[in-house]
């Protein structure tokens, strides 16, 4: 009865204050975005030579990620060509709140600039600032962070090219007919989210009449959700005729799926693996072909990038251009952003030049 | 003798090692920022603690506070989306939260379940529901005002305003357990449930009031956790109930209730936050850093009885204690 009655006095309160007005979302949105806060007046000089010694520190979404481990280590040998010191810290688990602590203690010890793949791009914007005040440069690659809390972004692919092609791709394969479905990461990971939207926008267009996205399902990045979210789509669409996973964990936990059911040569798989854990699935034709990056050249060019910012050759705003080792001169794009460049296909004839 | 070799004492003394060690070996550690993040970091832990210092010591356990963090969290996403208000929020997503401690207390008091596996139902339950509110989604752009009061430092200090409100409620916490009536109440509860409840004393009502309050202040933790990190999701806090747990244990509170003091769990607290911060900041792995929480654990869970043991071997000496 006494928490009854202190129940209905709390909710009475609650009323009350709404009543006197509170700060809702609308209050917060209309409010004018803030400027970045990248120094505007610091000026790039592009001739400025790489400053030696530069300290920079990989942040990934989680370590003994096997794909984050290869852009890293890339990254770290890149640093060595100009002389510069790199490692790789991070949390075991690729929750948002965890590569928080991390922030804090690469601000602590003083790095040039920081490197960061988010989990949520927003959960990591406070402290990603404190380190921006202390001068410290922030790149964030593989997936982005809130724009105004980094100076530059590594795009592993133009979002836009990576949507579309993954979709002209399985089109191609399974002769622009059909129900298809999208397996994806989670429901809130950037990349594939944009992805998504311009698989769906590439799919209006008339060449695909005949072709249609049935679900989008979501593996968590985990490989047996995604394996069992695999077994539940065809079994839930009978007559589904195409898969798109634009994540490296789903699309090899579709591929085994797959390569064991009855739906092994009926049903097309495509999207964004690593030559490593898809080689077995070319070689039994369970996938005819799918694409990625050179995951590499992203942790090279992240690199670069970073030693460019903290050495002012650039200082993060558009059309600004430097040199970027073997990958010759980058520029950079709208909102910071540096394209790394088009994917890549793989398949059969050419799948064993690479090891990644 | 017996009040040196007291396991929370030893806790004190090795947090002032740790912090000692620290400053004059590890640059950047005694930093006003640095503490300032740190304390911060252990924030929604050591109001969680607090609540769950209690129930341990009446010789109960909730591991759901974790979940019900996450779902406070969740709800607080999903209402503010929906245009409500952050005044109404806050108060209503307390009171689920409240409700949510409400049943894992029904069920162990009127029921007479094993609040271990009561609340190792409601872990999943409340995380599931969280789900159910917000699913993968994260909400995001909070009022700056009070992402700010989650994150700034009281004016002139490295404490910061969360850290300051758990200090507040350690003092009355403190006070409760060891210097009132209610406090004893709880010890008798935990060291011999008949002999209180014979003593007069009412259990059920008691320790019901204590699961209300321990999904009460979880629920207040989430909204902490929410606003700190600007980022409402579903898994948010997700095992934070191992870290909370392991700093009362690490305090000297003896699982088995009846045993324990405040001070030693907001020592246990201090020193796995400080170990940590002290660990990241010496570019120790995250494997090697649970090692060494872990065997910290264990230590002081052995430590206690291992001492216990070699007292009762040796003849009792009247007043030494």
């Amino acid at each position: 009865m006494r928490s009854m009655r202190l129940a209905a006095l709390t909710a009475l309160l609650a009323l009350g204050v709404t009543a006197c007005g509170g700060t809702t979302k609308s209050d917060v949105t209309s409010a004018t975005p803030q400027a970045p806060a990248s120094s505007a007046a610091a000026k790039a000089d592009p001739n400025a030579p790489l400053k030696p010694g530069i300290k920079l520190a990989f942040l990934p979404k989680q370590i003994n990620n096997p794909y984050e481990t290869i852009v890293d280590k890339a990254g770290i040998e890149a640093a060595q060509e100009f002389q510069g010191e790199a490692k790789e810290v991070g949390p075991s688990d690729a929750s948002a709140s965890s590569q928080i602590s991390y922030i804090n203690t690469l601000t602590q010890q003083g790095h040039d600039a920081i490197l960061i793949a988010a989990n949520d791009a927003n959960a990591v914007c406070g402290p990603l600032q404190q380190a921006r005040a202390k001068g410290i440069k922030i790149v964030s690659y593989d997936s982005d962070a809130a724009p105004e809390c980094r100076d530059i972004f590594i795009n592993q692919a133009s979002s836009e090219e990576v949507g579309r092609s993954q979709v002209q791709l399985l089109a191609e394969m399974v002769g622009h007919k059909g129900e298809i479905a999208i397996l994806s990461a989670t429901a809130n990971a950037t990349n594939q989210n944009t992805w998504i939207e311009f698989m769906k926008d590439e799919l209006t267009k008339p060449e695909y009449k005949d072709m249609k996205l049935v679900k989008v399902a979501y593996g968590d990045d985990d490989d047996q959700k995604s394996f069992t979210e695999t077994q539940g789509l065809l079994q839930a669409y009978p007559d589904l005729k195409g898969i798109i996973s634009p994540t490296t964990v789903g699309v090899s936990a579709a591929a085994r799926y797959i390569s064991g059911s009855k739906y092994k040569g009926e049903v097309v798989l495509t999207g964004l693996g690593t030559p490593n854990q898809m080689r077995q699935f070319v070689k039994d034709s369970t996938v005819e072909k799918f694409a990625l990056w050179n995951p590499k050249d992203l942790g090279y060019l992240a690199s670069y990038a970073a030693a460019a910012l903290v050495s002012g050759q650039i200082t993060g705003a558009e059309g600004e251009t430097f040199k970027a080792g073997k990958l010759g001169e980058r520029t950079i794009g709208a909102d910071g952003e540096i394209i790394l460049g088009p994917p890549f296909t793989f398949d059969k004839t050419n799948i064993d030049e690479f090891d990644f | 003798m017996g009040r040196v070799l007291r396991w929370d004492v030893l806790v004190g003394a090795l947090l002032v090692a740790v912090f000692a060690g620290g400053s004059l070996a590890t640059p950047g550690f005694a930093t006003v920022s640095n503490l300032s993040f740190a304390l911060g970091d252990l924030g929604e832990i050591a109001l969680i603690a607090l609540a769950m210092t209690l129930l341990v010591v009446a010789a109960e356990v909730d591991l759901s506070v974790a979940s019900v963090l996450g779902l406070s969290s969740a709800l607080v996403g999903a209402l503010w989306d929906a245009g409500l208000a952050i005044e109404t929020i806050v108060p209503l997503v307390v009171l689920v939260g409240a409700a949510c401690g409400l049943v894992n207390g029904l069920l162990v008091t009127r029921l007479g379940l094993p609040s271990l596996a009561v609340t190792i139902g409601t872990l999943a339950l409340y995380r599931g529901l969280a789900y159910v509110v917000l699913g993968d989604k994260a909400v995001a752009q909070f009022p700056p005002q009070y992402t700010a009061l989650a994150v700034d430092d009281v004016p002139g200090t490295f404490v910061p305003y969360p850290v300051a409100l758990f200090v507040l409620l350690a003092v009355i916490t403190g006070v409760a357990l060891h210097a009132t009536g209610f406090g004893r109440s709880l010890y008798a509860i935990g060291a011999q449930e008949q002999a209180a409840f014979f003593a007069g004393i009412r259990v059920k009502r008691i320790k019901l009031l204590l699961f209300v309050l321990s999904g009460t202040v979880a629920a207040f933790a989430g909204v902490v956790f929410t606003l700190r990190y600007g980022s409402a999701r579903a898994d948010n806090g997700l095992g934070i109930e191992l870290a909370v747990i392991a700093a009362v244990l690490l305090g000297g509170v003896d699982f088995d209730g009846g045993k324990g003091t405040l001070g030693g769990v907001i020592a246990g607290v201090l020193l796995i936050g400080l170990l940590r911060n002290l660990l990241m900041l010496n570019d120790v792995s995250t494997e090697i850093q649970s090692v060494v929480t872990g065997l910290l654990l264990i230590v002081s869970v052995l430590t206690p009885r291992l001492l216990a043991l070699v007292r009762s071997r040796r003849p009792v000496l009247k007043g030494s204690s």
